[in-house]
C-alpha cells in the first residue's frame, strides 16, 4: 500500500516516519486499521522480533487481525476501540523495563493518543517511533466547547458535542492528541461552505 | 500621581475610554512609517517618567475595570487560567516578583510586610488585606500564580525552562489576541508560534529563543506587540470566537472612529529566581483610532503602517476585510507631511494636520 505523503505544515503539527526494528529485549507495538500493515513490514525485515513482541490493535473494520495474529508475537491482543484498550495500554507501558522500544501505526488520532501513554509513563523520545498508515482522519477539538470528534475527514465539519460548524486548522496540541476547530461562520453567521475531504 | 480608577466595561455598552492621560502615554508601536516582524528586544530597565515603560509593571487607570472582566471571565470558563504541577514553585516566584515590585513601585497602593515567610499583601485599590504563609498553598484562597493575576493587569504565560527550550507550562490568559491558553499549554516556543506566518522563515523565532533563554534574573526584557480590535474586547478569544467574531462586521464609515481600536501588547520577560522558569507578563492596552489621530504624528504613521502592512500580516491579524474602511479613515489625518522617528508623540515639535 502506498502512504499518505502530508504537505509540509506548520511547526505545531507532527511528521511521521517509517517504522525500523531496532535492537532490544522488549517491544510493544501499537497500532491501528491499516497500520496493522506497516507491523507486517517490520516483521518482514527481521525475523527474529516478534518473539520478544506485544501487539495492541485495533482493526477498526478492517481485516488485518488475523495476519498479524499469524506472525506469532509473544502476547497479541485486539480491542474494540481506543477507549477500551487503554488501560490495558497503560498497565503494559507502567511495567515495562529500561529499554522498551515503542512503535505506533495507523491513525494521527491513535498515534498521538498512544504517544501521551508513552511519553508520560516516562518512555524517552528516542525510543518511540511512529508511521502513518491508512485514513488521514484527523481527532479535533472544538476551540468552543472543548469537545474531541474523532476520525474527521471533511472541512469543515460539525462539532459533534456543541454542533457548531468548524474548520480544520493544522494547529495541534499534543497534550490533547488532537488539531484545532474553530468555528467558520462566526463572521458571517449561516454561510458555511459545503465541507471538502481533506487533503482533497 | 494617585490614579483616578475609571469605571467602565469590556463587554456589553464598552464604556471603556482612555483620559487624556491615558492617551499621551499610549505605548504606540511603531518607530517608523511601515512594519514588519523582527527580533524587536530591548531591556526593561523603566523609562520616561509617566510612561508605561516606567514601573516594572503598570497600573492605570483601568485596573480596577480589568481585575472585574478578568473575574467575569474566569467565572464563564475556569480553564484560563492553569498550571501544569511542576509549575507551582514558579507561581510563587510570579507572586514575589510582582508583590514586591508593586509594593516598592506603588508604595501608595500596595503593601507588603515580610516577617519570614509569613507575609501580609495589602491591596488598597482592590479593597484586599490577606496575611499568608509563602509557599504554603493552603493559606491563601487559590492558587499563588491564580492570586495574583486576578490583582495584576495583562496575561501570563510562565514558560519551563528544559532542554534549551521553553514550555509553556502555565498562565493566566483572559485578554489574548486569539490564542488559546488551554489549547497552547504543554507546547515548546516553535510550537505555541506555529500558527504566525512568515517569522518562522526570517529565523525571528530561532534568534527570539536564544535570546530569552539567556535573559537573567534582575535583568528583565520587553518588545511590543499589536494587533487591531472591533470595540474595546479584552477577551477576544479563540473560545469565544463565535461569540464576538460578528462585532468585526460592525464597522461603519460613521462609527469606525469610534469602535476601530489598536490592541497593543507590551510584553515582558522576566527570569524567576527559584524555579527558573521566565516569566511572560502580556499587557493589553486598547485605544480608539479617533483618540490615536489626536496625536498628529501617529495618526499619519498608523495610515502608512496600515496601507503597506503585507498581506499576510493582515490576514493573520484578522483585519484584511476591514483595511479599506481604515484606511478610508486614516487618510483623512494623513497630509504626507514626513515624521519624527521614534514611538513618540512628540506634541510640541510635529506640525499639526495641514488639511
Ligand atoms: C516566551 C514568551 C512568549 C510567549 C509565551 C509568546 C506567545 C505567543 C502566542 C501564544 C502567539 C499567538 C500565536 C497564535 O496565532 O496562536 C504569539 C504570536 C507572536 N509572537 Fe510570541 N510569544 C513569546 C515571545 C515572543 C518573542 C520574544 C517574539 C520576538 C520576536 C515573539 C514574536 C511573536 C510574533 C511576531 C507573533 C505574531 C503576532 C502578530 O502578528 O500579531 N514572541 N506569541
Amino acid at each position: 500500500m502506498s502512504k499518505f505523503q502530508f504537505p509540509e505544515s506548520i511547526a505545531s503539527r507532527p511528521v511521521y516516519g517509517t517504522l525500523e526494528p531496532r535492537p532490544g529485549k522488549a517491544h510493544l507495538m501499537i497500532a491501528d486499521a491499516e497500520g496493522a500493515e506497516a507491523i507486517l513490514d517490520l516483521a518482514a525485515q527481521d525475523a527474529g522480533l516478534m518473539a520478544k513482541t506485544h501487539i495492541i490493535y485495533i482493526p477498526k473494520g478492517t481485516d488485518f487481525a488475523e495476519a498479524l495474529r499469524a506472525l506469532e508475537p509473544a502476547q497479541f491482543y485486539e480491542g474494540p476501540s481506543y477507549a477500551a484498550s487503554v488501560q490495558r495500554i497503560r498497565k503494559v507501558l507502567g511495567d515495562a523495563h529500561m529499554g522498551l522500544q515503542v512503535y505506533l501505526a495507523g491513525t494521527e488520532g491513535l498515534m498521538g493518543q498512544a504517544m501521551n501513554e508513552a511519553v508520560s509513563a516516562g518512555i524517552p523520545a528516542s525510543a518511540i517511533q511512529t508511521e502513518h498508515r491508512g485514513s488521514i482522519a484527523r481527532r479535533m477539538q472544538c476551540v468552543h466547547c472543548k469537545g474531541i470528534t474523532e476520525d474527521v475527514t471533511t472541512d469543515p465539519f460539525v462539532c459533534s458535542h456543541c454542533g457548531l460548524n468548524l474548520f480544520v486548522r493544522d494547529h495541534y496540541s499534543r497534550r490533547l492528541a488532537a488539531f484545532q476547530g474553530v468555528c467558520i461562520d462566526a463572521e458571517d453567521p449561516g454561510n458555511v461552505p459545503a465541507p471538502v475531504e481533506l487533503y482533497k | 500621581m494617585t490614579i483616578q480608577f475609571n469605571n467602565e466595561t469590556f463587554r456589553d455598552d464598552y464604556s471603556f475610554r482612555n483620559s487624556d492621560w491615558a492617551i499621551k502615554r499610549f505605548p504606540f508601536p511603531f518607530h517608523e512609517d511601515s512594519y514588519m516582524y523582527s527580533v524587536n528586544m530591548e531591556q526593561h530597565r523603566g523609562g520616561p517618567e509617566g510612561s508605561v515603560y516606567e514601573k516594572r509593571f503598570d497600573v492605570d487607570e483601568h485596573y480596577l475595570s480589568e481585575m472585574r472582566d478578568r473575574a467575569l471571565v474566569l467565572a464563564d470558563d475556569p480553564l484560563r487560567c492553569q498550571s501544569l504541577p511542576h509549575m507551582t514553585l514558579a507561581g510563587w516566584d510570579t507572586l514575589e516578583l510582582i508583590m514586591v515590585s508593586k509594593s516598592e513601585d506603588y508604595p501608595d497602593l500596595f503593601e507588603l510586610h515580610r516577617d519570614g515567610n509569613r507575609w501580609r499583601w495589602v491591596n488598597k485599590p482592590m479593597g484586599i488585606d490577606q496575611t499568608f504563609t509563602f509557599l504554603d498553598e493552603t493559606t491563601l484562597p487559590c492558587g499563588p500564580l491564580e492570586y495574583i493575576t486576578r490583582q495584576t493587569q495583562g496575561d501570563f504565560a510562565v514558560l519551563d525552562q528544559r532542554d534549551e527550550m521553553l514550555w509553556m507550562d502555565a498562565g493566566m490568559v483572559t485578554t489574548q489576541a486569539d490564542w488559546s491558553l488551554d489549547f497552547d499549554i504543554g507546547m515548546n516556543f516553535f510550537e505555541w508560534h506555529a500558527p504566525v506566518p512568515l517569522a518562522h522563515e526570517m529565523g525571528i523565532f530561532k534568534r527570539a529563543l536564544k535570546f530569552l533563554l539567556n535573559v537573567q534574573q534582575g535583568a528583565p526584557a520587553r518588545r511590543l506587540n499589536w494587533t487591531m480590535t472591533v470595540n474595546p474586547l479584552l477577551d477576544t478569544s479563540p473560545e469565544n470566537y463565535h461569540k464576538w467574531g460578528i462585532q468585526k462586521t460592525t464597522l461603519t464609515p460613521e462609527n469606525i472612529g469610534a469602535k476601530q481600536h489598536l490592541r497593543v501588547e507590551l510584553q515582558t520577560f522576566f527570569r524567576l529566581p527559584r524555579s527558573n522558569a521566565l516569566l511572560f507578563p502580556i499587557r493589553c492596552y486598547l485605544i480608539a483610532f479617533q483618540d490615536i489621530v489626536t496625536v498628529p504624528k501617529w495618526g499619519r504613521r498608523l495610515h502608512r503602517v496600515v496601507r503597506d502592512l503585507p498581506e499576510e500580516l493582515a490576514t493573520y491579524k484578522g483585519f484584511i476585510a476591514n483595511r479599506p474602511m481604515m484606511l478610508d479613515y486614516l487618510g483623512q489625518y494623513d497630509d504626507g507631511l514626513p515624521t519624527s522617528p521614534g514611538v513618540w508623540p512628540d506634541l510640541g515639535t510635529e506640525p499639526p494636520l495641514q488639511k
